[in-house]
């Protein structure tokens, strides 16, 4: 009975007459570009970091589709981060692309190495490794003198192809980037969940044990997930740290790495836009909360993630299938 | 000389701190299955309690020597209101759910409660250093140590025997294993479930608000206080495996001299190597030192 309505669901989804998703992406983004041209410059900048944790959490995506919640994606985040801004501070590099390509490349690199071991892992010890490896270089940042310990360091403003936007710019030019980054990497994710290999991410929730029997190998299919969301996370984390100008150890707290599970079980899987979905109530609620009662903004989160759960196991994004379906 | 005894007696105060705050999780993990994030909201609630109960019994005039009874029933109040709300109202309806869920489900509680502690206490630190500073201190060789520590081990090996001895050697205990067995056998057998299961889980609280309690008098009672110790816990319970008592023992031991040597020694490896060597022992044996191999489902 529930595999057959599992089998309808995953018609309509991957239905190419009805999948809108990639015209709503490049829709999407188009409205961003516009509307980051009136928007007040805190919207921008909320967008923009809100945009920056949506591609962390866009990594996760593919992880939790194979059933897997990594608690230590902050790992790869705080990596990018430091990454860039070391490349910055040791090289003078201000390029943002360029930043942001060798925080991307960095923590892919560490991912390549970690992921041999960690596709070993299945449930929750999946997530204790991952949570345990973040936890490794967050006690190594922090006792780090060369690198300002908690207290981090300053990022330099950044360039773009050889050209220093004018002081009103810079949070548009950012905005843009990261929209265009956040845009090509959804369809990229997107087209990867469409491929043979994307699509054993769900086979291997369902059964793992059964696609081995068909000849697939499930450590491959996780292995390359993995490597996946440790490169859109490093994008995030370089992102980020020349967004805010600042970075520090936190980055790779374990607490980091549950606000991207909390910003991905908001939004739910069911679709490559959801995890910026997901990442913008999240920033909303943050700083909205945080604004009106900071002694209380953790218990509306702790609380809309609750109802969530219970209410909406598929996330907030399973609210537009069904109106769709309707 | 000094510095080795040092390492050792650091070493194993430590170790008995961790042992007490990590032995709950591993507890409600292996009878229950829930990865329990609030366990470290009930170490910083019981801190809270106990900080607050008798900092200000002792403005009163108690007797300073009462103290001790004070932490203790300020963490019993604790588990005894929380845990079962939490695990009647909330947790009881989740079983069916995955793992993972439930730990997100345990996660979105620990927000909340922290939010909960600073309504309640304020953001101000709180001080109670006279059950701290109370007793006497004991001398090896040029060291001193306060008489205090004795308690925190005490406490250590007393829950852990206890524990051990109820499980193994009561007919509670013997039941309690056959819950953890199968649960559902266990239902129809006639053995009331849902019973253990609160009381596990309340017990389990308990365990990590003592561990607050006794904590408190040792440093300031701050916000967030709660955050650091779960990732702590869920190192020493990971490494000893999962849901074993005799594992978490161990872990705390582990990572008790493991931490002690690397501030003797090479002080700004403090944090490292903790979670170095939990991820040493998880790439040898993934789920940890004393676990059971479990056959794959079908």
């Amino acid at each position: 009975m529930s595999d057959s309505k599992l089998s309808i669901d995953q018609v309509t989804m991957t239905n190419p007459g009805r999948d809108r998703t990639v015209v709503a992406v490049l829709a999407i983004a188009a409205v961003v570009l516009l509307a980051g041209l009136v928007a007040p410059q805190w919207a921008k900048f909320l967008l923009t970091i809100a945009l920056a944790k949506g591609l962390v959490v866009l990594g996760l995506l593919p992880q939790m589709r194979t059933g897997l919640v990594s608690f230590g994606q902050a790992l790869y985040y705080c990596l990018g981060a430091y990454a860039a801004g070391l490349a910055g501070k040791w090289a003078a590099v201000s390029d943002l692309m360029v930043m942001i390509l060798i925080g991307g490349s960095v923590a892919g690199l560490l991912a390549l190495l970690v992921g041999v071991l960690l596709s070993r892992y299945r449930s929750i010890f999946y997530g204790l490794l991952s949570l345990a490896l973040s936890m490794i270089l967050y006690g190594l940042l922090v006792k780090t003198e060369a690198l300002g310990s908690t207290d981090g360091f300053n990022v330099a403003p950044y360039t773009l192809f050889g050209y220093r936007p004018e002081q009103d710019a810079v949070r548009y030019v950012m905005l843009s980037v990261v929209t265009i980054i956040a845009a090509i990497s959804s369809l990229v994710v997107h087209r990867h969940l469409q491929t043979p290999l994307g699509r054993m991410t769900t086979a291997i929730r369902d059964n793992e044990i059964r696609l081995e029997y068909m000849g697939a190998s499930a450590r491959r299919v996780i292995y390359v997930n993995y490597v996946i969301g440790a490169v859109l996370a490093g994008f995030g984390g370089a992102i980020v740290a020349s967004a805010v100008g600042h970075i520090d150890p936190e980055m790779a707290y374990w607490t980091m790495s549950g606000e991207f599970v909390f910003m991905a079980i908001l939004a739910g899987t069911a679709s490559v836009l959801a995890p910026f979905l997901g990442a913008s109530i999240f920033s909303a609620i943050h700083s909205f909360a945080f604004d009106v009662s900071p002694n209380t903004w953790q218990m509306i989160l702790g609380a809309s993630l609750l109802l969530v759960i219970v209410f909406l196991p598929e996330g907030l994004w399973s609210l537009f299938r069904r109106a769709r379906r309707a | 000389m000094d510095q080795l005894i040092a390492v050792c007696i650091d070493g194993v105060i430590y170790s008995s701190w961790l042992f007490t705050s990590a032995i709950g999780l591993t507890l409600i993990y292996g009878v229950m299955k829930i990865l329990n994030i609030t366990h470290g909201s009930f170490y910083a609630l019981g801190a809270y309690m106990a900080a607050s109960v008798t900092g200000a019994l002792l403005a009163r005039g108690m007797e300073p020597m009462l103290s001790y009874v004070v932490l203790l029933a300020s963490a019993a109040a604790v588990a005894l209101i929380v845990a079962p709300l939490l695990e009647r109202g909330l947790l009881r309806f989740m079983y069916t759910k995955d793992e993972v869920v439930i730990m997100l489900i345990t996660y979105a509680c620990f927000l909340m409660l922290e939010d909960a502690i600073k309504l309640i206490w304020g953001v101000d630190p709180y001080f109670v250093a006279e059950p701290y500073g109370l007793l006497d201190s004991f001398e090896i060789g040029s060291l001193t140590y306060p008489n205090y520590n004795l308690i925190l081990i005490g406490i250590a090996v007393a829950s852990g025997l206890g524990l051990v001895y109820v499980l193994n050697k009561t007919r509670v205990g013997r039941l309690l294993l056959t819950v953890i067995h199968d649960p559902e056998i266990s239902r129809a057998m006639g053995i009331n479930v849902d019973r253990f299961y609160l009381v596990t889980f309340s017990f389990g609280a308990f365990l990590a608000s003592m561990a607050g309690a006794f904590t408190a008098p040792t440093l300031s009672v701050v916000p967030a206080m709660g955050v650091d110790i779960i990732v702590l816990s869920f190192a020493v319970v990971v490494i000893g495996g999962l849901g074993s008592l005799q594992g978490a023992a161990v872990g705390a031991v582990i990572v008790g001299l493991v931490r002690s040597i690397s501030i003797h020694f090479a002080p700004e490896l403090e944090l490292f190597v903790i979670y170095f060597v939990m991820a040493l022992v998880l790439a040898v044996r993934p789920r940890g030192l004393f676990s059971v191999a479990e056959a794959r489902k079908i």
